[in-house]
């Protein structure tokens, strides 16, 4: 919402410049999205106060050397009439009439050393030098309205009745500054939803006086009613009383169509208002005025057609009502609309003339030969209006308001304020008698209010009084019961008021929210719980980090064919999708369901600049199976982890060349390392199948005796990579873990060994096994044998060679030690003996000479 | 034999000066001092000494044998100094060269604001709660006082999904009747960090899916004089002590009376910038005191509890710390923006 200052200084007159006022009312909620000025100090393009005038035109001649130039007489203000050259057709006409000062036709002159904005120039703002046009002298120049950015017109100067300047009808005197008529500032007011009530420029004003304490003058209601009377002309009927609580109507005759005075133009285009003629003006300067949005139509039109459906002696019936099934109608705007059900139709009984609220239609709107207007001011439903603009896909100024609430009280006051600018702007009769029809009387809220319930929740300690006063500066009704309560009615153009805390919040603004105390909580603190698993997954963050991992977030919507081209063969996803049914993109149409495509979305980009990547994200996956918590509607969301490492294992540098390829065993000991440090014990790797991974190079981790699986781990299959195009030629190793389950096995607290007091002895010993034997197996067959004095078996070989027949060869690093003594030689002997011995039962091991 | 004495100790005085490393005093030493170097050898022909002379030749002897010692090792030290100084002259560096880089690893900016926030809000007695980001119509609209037609919906462009009266959630204030109803009738104190998602254009400023930490208090003596308190101490925690701050009346509604918190501009301290387009202000969160509605949705009765709640979008926040002038590259998860969070 635009609101030129000189329009609200109309209704109060708020003492502040114009930055303290946008700073006041942004505080108190009307939030201030731009200040804009024209012709004034601050705007782009400042008129100068003594070089840019009004000249009042005195006489016009043609020029003696050029057919297309005149020479204007004007009064500038100087001490001697100016001559100006000028080619504007609008003077054309004014030719050899001789002295017409009496026309008291004004316009804007620049003066030389003045600035204006050159239209051959890209609006180029220029200096006014003295120079000969066509042999005579000329050093000032009369403006077209885009030489002065005052619009985008430039087919003649501007040129007005001195009365038509400005609203109050005051002639300014020949060269009076420009900028004290048109210049002028414009607060622009972002309209939320709980000020539907400032979308117009008195809200605005109601707002300013009562923040400033200053006197609010509203416009004036009352109408000169000259005509014959209209009553019995029209009936009303109104089938939805709910819907459309109020219709009043007005008949103005007589009406010229002609253009609106300057000072209306100029109000409307600050506003951002395009002028069309008086009679759309006036409709349009009332809604922006007061708020309350009007309609005129063609009373001849509607006319004619009671006379063919009631006959020449009945009055025009108007019916309002929902749309039916398959109606239609053509607006202002030319589109034909389906009419929705519960839209709310302006009907006569041969057929329906506009959208209730919203917009008129196209054949009872005023036509150019129209001279007898019926304004029509209604109150509607917010919430039926709104469905409607929405359903009708039709957002106008009406509909904006409306779909807002604007309160009934204000119908009647609005036909009346544009009945009677019709009259004095468009030369209208208003003929007597109102309809107005008010089936569904709007009470006005009525609220008790204590003062402990305004200073519990604010803080402040407000007595009855300067709570009552808080209400009374926005024209609430007051009557304080006792020292404790009031008894509060809330003003006829408010729709927003329900309860005590809406008083609350208007208290709170009055006081000025800068002038409630800061206050540490005092309530009681409610019981800690602290959140164990957040905790966990912050470590886990940070162990990756520090590992060099860089975390992603990813967009969490997606497509299932992007996360099926995740996988090799048939597998199919988890479970059904997380849809929209809206999807702003066709590449973000579900929610995710693979976290590992997530990253790996992000491997590809980075792979397109990077040959190495070490990448996690913690996040949610989402199936669709019912299994929330908070709705059984409501899909599961799991949280997982995803790790991708691929690359050189090492940078290279000016003396060494970058390492070996990361490989399986790289991205499996980050992952032992950080299940190590967070203290999970027994996670079982095997060998397994995974969609994603590269069959013979997956592992599947699982923890212990547990059934839940902790994810897979492995190097991406080869068609992942060319289905992805990743751009490597290097293995990519991923794992996706469920977070979940990894958290839950976290040991927060654990056991410590103590420090071994007796020395360790060292041994190697080197086993020939199956070359199909896992290397767990010996591993955890050899730690079983070795009990309790063998405490560290460590790999150090694995080897490999057709002469060993089908056997593989595997080194051990084998540490004993003793609690409570110093091992000897003989003690290991003999366990190394029995270890062969049982390893040899078992798997089949036998030592390797 | 005396003078051979003599003789004996300047030729090994003499040969010690030549003995440069540690192999040569080695040498030396087994050919003077050690058991059949000369000294010693002449020593044990003590027996041919004259008896008189016997008691000058054996104090001789210890002489120089001591002379010799101090003489070796007062050699050996020089030598093995020497030999450190040229091993350092000979392996200097250019330490100019640049350093080998381990790998980096780094917190994604978001989780790094995130994490500060609810550390901050930590210490205040507010605990992370975790809400879903699928959620249902009511939690995310109805129950937060903003029914079918509502106009705040028009604030918020939603993304709906399949399921009938389901949606991806467009502010973490969907949490706040989830916690109520979980905690009632015990007090509050919750921060709800999570992903929200709305239906917008993604430009350099709007994205479809963002953070948002949301805060909630409830109680039975909470004030929007707290309000004001806990988030101005939250605004200088988090921006630093010297940061004013301003709250503005403002409209959600699930909140009333509601507020726009704003915090001194960092850049320009106040004097306008291009970063808080010259009102010397930043908004940094909404706020407000608890509906009514709100809290009998979540099973406080409205009449007995108060509360305050508050919203602020983490992005936002590290596009204003960190100087990042496009949203987009949150969720880019190019390695050349994340990496410098290291
Ligand atoms: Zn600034």
């Amino acid at each position: 919402m635009r609101i030129p200052l000189s329009w609200l200084r109309d209704f109060v007159d708020p003492q502040l410049a114009v930055d303290d006022l946008a700073e006041l009312i942004t505080n108190a909620g009307l939030e201030v999205t731009a200040v804009d000025h024209l012709g004034v100090a601050g705007a782009p393009f400042e008129w100068d106060r003594e070089l840019v005038r009004v000249a009042h035109v005195l006489e016009v001649q043609q020029h003696p050397e050029a057919d297309r130039l005149v020479i204007a007489t004007v009064d500038y203000g100087g001490p001697a009439p100016k001559q100006v050259i000028t080619g504007a057709p609008n003077l054309f006409e004014f030719i050899g009439k001789g002295d017409i000062s009496a026309l008291a036709l004004l316009s804007p002159i620049v003066l030389e050393g003045g600035t204006y904005l050159d239209h051959y120039k890209n609006a180029k703002p220029t200096k006014l030098k003295a120079k000969k046009l066509r042999g005579i002298m000329n050093d000032a120049m009369l403006c077209s309205p885009v030489e002065l950015g005052l619009g985008e017109e430039h087919d003649g100067i501007l040129l007005a009745p001195a009365a038509d300047w400005r609203h109050t009808g005051e002639a300014p005197e020949a060269g009076t500054a420009l900028a004290d008529v048109l210049g002028d500032s414009v607060i622009e007011i972002d309209i939320i939803p709980n000020i539907a009530r400032c979308a117009s420029i008195l809200g605005v004003a109601r707002e300013v006086a009562a923040l400033t304490e200053r006197e609010l003058t509203p416009p004036s209601f009352e109408v000169k009613a000259e005509g014959p009377s209209f009553e019995g002309a029209l009936k009303i009927t109104t089938e939805h009383p709910e819907l459309n609580p109020r219709f009043v109507a007005i008949l103005v005759e007589g009406v010229e169509q002609r253009p609106s005075p300057l000072w209306m133009q100029h109000r409307l285009q600050l506003c951002g208002q395009r002028s069309i003629n008086a009679v759309v003006d006036v409709s349009n300067y009332v809604m922006l005025e007061m708020g309350q949005p009007n309609h005129a139509f063609d009373w001849d039109f509607l006319r004619e057609r009671a006379d063919a459906y009631a006959g020449p002696e009945e009055p025009v019936h108007l019916i309002t009502r929902l749309g039916r099934s398959e109606e239609s109608l053509t607006t202002l705007d030319d589109a034909e609309h389906k009419i929705p059900q519960d839209t709310i139709l302006v009907t006569d009984p041969a057929g329906n003339l506009s959208v209730g609220g919203i917009m008129g239609g196209r054949n009872s709107e005023i036509q150019g030969n129209t001279t007898t207007v019926l304004l029509e001011a209604a109150a509607w439903n917010f919430i039926n209006i709104r469905k409607s603009a929405r359903v009708l896909g039709l957002n106008t100024e009406a509909s904006f308001r409306f779909s807002r609430g604007v309160h009934p009280s204000q119908a009647k006051l609005g036909a009346l304020r544009a009945a009677e600018l019709l009259r004095l702007h468009a030369s209208g009769t208003i003929s007597q008698g109102v309809v107005d029809y008010q089936p569904l009387v709007t009470e006005l809220a009525s609220i008790e209010l204590s003062t402990g319930y305004v200073n519990r929740r604010s803080g402040l300690e407000l007595d009855a009084r300067t709570i009552a006063r808080c209400l009374q500066r926005l024209e609430f009704e007051v009557v304080v019961l006792d020292d404790d309560r009031l008894e509060v009615t809330a003003p006829d153009h408010r729709l927003d008021v329900e309860g005590p805390h809406d008083l609350l919040e208007e208290v709170c603004r009055m006081v000025g929210y800068a002038n409630i105390p800061e206050t540490v909580l005092a309530d009681s603190l409610p019981p800690q719980r602290g959140n164990p698993a957040i905790e966990v997954e912050e470590r886990i963050q940070d162990l990756l980090a520090a590992a060099g991992f860089q975390e992603t977030i990813s967009y969490r919507l997606t497509t299932p064919e992007a996360e099926a081209n995740t996988r090799v063969g048939p597998q199919c996803a988890a479970g059904p999708y997380v849809t929209l049914s809206n999807p702003s993109t066709l590449d973000r149409a579900v929610m995710r369901q693979s976290l590992l495509a997530s990253v790996l979305d992000a491997a590809r980009s980075n792979l397109k600049n990077a040959d190495h990547l070490s990448l996690f994200e913690i996040g949610h996956i989402y199936i669709e199976d019912g299994g929330s918590a908070f709705g059984e509607n409501l899909p599961s969301e799991r949280l997982r982890l995803a790790l991708i490492l691929s690359g050189p294992s090492r940078t290279g540098g000016w003396d060494r060349p970058v390492g070996e390829p990361y490989d399986f065993f790289d991205l499996k000991g980050i992952v032992e390392r950080l299940l190590a440090s967070l203290h999970v014990d027994g996670v079982v790797f095997e060998t397994a199948e995974h969609p994603s991974f590269r069959p013979g190079r997956t592992a599947s981790l699982r923890i212990g005796d547990q059934s839940g699986e902790l994810g897979h781990l492995g190097e991406l299959h080869p068609t992942v990579v060319e289905q992805l195009a990743l751009r490597t030629e290097n293995p990519v190793l991923a794992a996706d873990l469920d977070l979940e389950v990894l958290i839950a096995a976290t040991q927060t607290s654990f056991k410590i060994d103590p420090v071994p007091l007796y020395p360790a002895i060292r041994e190697d010993l080197a086993l020939l096994v199956d070359s199909g034997t896992p290397e767990s197996t010996v591993q955890e067959a050899l730690e079983a044998a070795g009990k309790p004095l063998l405490s560290q078996v460590e790999l150090f070989d694995v080897y490999t060679d057709d002469k060993l027949g089908g056997k593989k060869s595997l080194a051990y690093h084998l540490t004993f030690r003793a609690a409570n003594k110093t091992l000897k030689d003989k003690d290991v002997g003999k366990l190394r003996r029995r270890i062969l011995s049982i390893l040899e039962k078992q798997i089949g091991a036998t030592l390797r000479s | 034999m005396l003078q051979e004495l003599d003789t004996i100790q300047v030729a090994a005085t003499e040969a010690l000066t030549n003995a440069t490393d540690a192999e040569a005093l080695e040498e030396w030493y087994r050919a003077t001092l050690g058991r059949k170097g000369n000294v010693q050898q002449l020593s044990r022909r003590f027996g041919e000494v004259s008896a008189e002379e016997r008691p000058l030749f054996g104090k001789r002897v210890n002489e120089i044998k001591t002379a010799l010692q101090q003489a070796f090792d007062e050699r050996s030290a020089a030598v093995k100094r020497e030999h450190i100084e040229g091993l350092i002259a000979a392996d200097a560096l250019d330490v100019t060269l640049p350093g080998r880089q381990p790998r980096r690893g780094a917190l994604h900016p978001s989780t790094l604001v995130l994490r500060r926030m609810t550390r901050i809000f930590g210490d205040m007695g507010f605990q992370v709660y975790r809400s879903p980001d699928v959620v249902t119509d009511e939690y995310n609209f109805e129950w937060l006082n903003m029914p079918p037609e509502h106009p705040a919906r028009d604030m918020q462009d939603t993304f709906y999904t399949t399921q009938e009266n389901v949606l991806l959630r467009t502010h973490t204030s969907a949490g706040q009747v989830m916690a109520m109803r979980e905690y009632h009738p015990e007090p509050i104190r919750v921060i709800l960090p999570g992903m929200c998602y709305r239906n917008e254009q993604i430009t350099a400023r709007s994205e479809i899916q963002f953070h948002q930490i949301e805060g909630l208090a409830v109680g039975t003596d909470i004030t929007f004089a707290d309000l004001k308190g806990t988030l101005t101490e939250f605004a200088r925690r988090f921006f630093g002590r010297d940061r004013e701050t301003r709250f503005r009346a403002s409209y959600f509604p699930f909140t009333e009376p509601s507020a726009e918190m704003d915090v001194s501009c960092m850049l320009c301290d106040g004097a306008g910038c291009k970063l808080c387009k010259n009102t010397g202000w930043l908004e940094i969160l909404g706020c407000g005191m608890v509906h009514p509605v709100v809290l009998r949705h979540g099973g406080y009765d409205p009449d007995v509890y108060t509360g305050f709640a508050f919203g602020s979008g983490p992005e936002r926040i590290a596009m204003l710390r960190y100087g990042i002038e496009d949203i987009r590259y949150f969720w880019g998860n190019d390695h050349r923006f994340l990496e410098q969070y290291s």
